[in-house]
């Protein structure tokens, strides 16, 4: 059986152990673990969610600006830490699984194992007032 | 495939009579493969008296597998007489570092202060080598190198010919923020190596009262280490890298409680020892 790499192993291990919510995906954008914390913000456990391909997570959680203006999936920081190999924040709102919407702002930090070898990426967020969230930032 | 284990002491050469049955000597593995061509692993204090028996039947080329650049698996390599023979072409596998070569960090250890001659004199020809990704083979012997819990650059090594497996993870705390026993095994370090090993030698370092002490230096403590094998499934498990301030009769003690954990219905399960010789047939 293959196992995850290292450093995924390690970022959860981190994720268990942050109050901060925390959503750690794979070279491929799989989710592959969110903690506690994150499950409390999204309205899900992880065990209920389990693995999820990055076209799904991006689009369910319904992200949007603080002015109700949806947000692509490209333009998610945790999807451009993905594709752009580079750290990204940004204040957005997304809609919960049990349907409240939440202001949260997001810092994604890509991974990489050798210098050139990207292995995942790891995403932090808080949850946000609305006054907080007028515009978005970037890196 | 034949191994034998020329040190199995951790963090630093530990000799003297209360270490006289297990060997005072870092870690060093001798393998030799079908074909008798010779793969050593780690070059720890052990490979000194591996150079000394090689006198005169060396092959002309000597594979050198290190797990990391910690001092105790490195140390013996100025006095490997292969490294002082122009003829010997020897070749050193490491994991790659974000900061600096193999070469680099291997002669940082053959320069002054620490060592009087440098890398660029030794005669023998040696390259350097980051351990690949994927699988690679050398001769008949399939290895893969994976990444594993311990604090820097640091793998375990799979070695494999003819169905038969060895895995070699000296230095290893797996058990570092997740519970082995319930955690799913894709997601404990080193557990693609070690699954379903003929043959594991694995860090077994600490007492299960002496690891809270020590969270996160990077070694395990015997339950870790046991549990780390059942999961893994492998058929035997060779306790390895004795801490330094373990004497003989305590690492016996603790192999007592490592077969309480074991399963004492199971065979499988030993102490390594300098002289070790295990057959992989």
């Amino acid at each position: 059986m293959p196992q995850k790499d290292l450093v995924l192993i390690l970022a959860r291990d981190l994720a268990d152990k942050l109050a901060s919510a925390a959503f750690v995906v794979d070279r491929d954008g799989t989710l592959v673990y969110f903690n506690e914390r994150c499950g409390e913000i999204l309205g899900r456990t992880f065990a209920e969610v389990g693995e999820m391909k990055m076209d799904d997570w991006s689009t369910r959680f319904s992200p949007t600006t603080f002015e109700d203006e949806p947000i692509p999936p490209e333009d998610l920081a945790l999807v451009r830490a993905i594709n752009e190999h580079v750290p990204v924040h940004e204040k957005i709102r997304i809609r919960s699984a049990d349907g409240a919407s939440r202001g949260i702002a997001v810092t994604a930090l890509p991974f990489f194992a050798r210098r050139d070898e990207f292995v995942g990426a790891m995403a932090v967020f808080w949850e946000h007032g609305e006054d907080e969230g007028k515009g978005r930032a970037s890196p | 495939m034949k191994a034998k284990v020329w040190g199995c002491r951790g963090s630093l050469a530990a000799p003297g009579p209360e270490t006289v049955r297990y060997g005072g000597n870092t870690s060093c593995v001798e393998v030799r493969t079908v074909d008798d061509q010779l793969i050593v692993i780690d070059a720890g204090t052990g490979i000194r008296g591996l150079g000394l028996a090689l006198d005169g039947n060396r092959p002309k080329r000597i594979d050198l597998l290190l797990t990391h650049l910690h001092l105790d698996h490195i140390e013996g390599l100025g006095f490997f007489g292969p490294v002082w023979d122009k003829e010997c072409e020897l070749h050193i596998w490491g994991p790659a570092s974000p900061g600096h070569s193999l070469r680099d960090r291997v002669a940082a250890y053959f320069s002054p202060p620490l060592f009087p001659i440098h890398l660029d004199q030794i005669p023998a020809r040696v390259a350097f080598h980051d351990v690949p990704e994927d699988e690679w083979e050398l001769g008949a012997v399939r290895l893969k190198a994976q990444p594993v819990n311990h604090p820097g650059p640091t793998v375990g090594y799979r070695l494999e010919e003819n169905g038969k497996v060895l895995t070699y993870i000296s230095d290893h705390e797996p058990a570092l923020g997740v519970d082995l026993a319930t955690v799913p095994p894709d997601w404990i370090s080193g557990y693609a190596i070690a699954e379903r090993a003929d043959v594991l030698f694995h860090d077994a370092q600490y007492t299960e009262e002496e690891y809270p002490g020590r969270v996160g230096w990077g070694h395990s403590s015997i339950a870790h280490t046991v549990t780390f094998a059942l999961v893994a499934k492998v058929r035997r498990l060779l306790m390895f890298h004795h801490d330094p301030l373990h004497s003989d009769a305590q690492l016996e003690a603790m192999l007592v409680r490592a077969r309480e954990l074991w399963g004492q219905e199971r065979n499988g399960l030993a102490l390594s020892y300098e002289g070790m010789e295990i057959e992989l047939t």
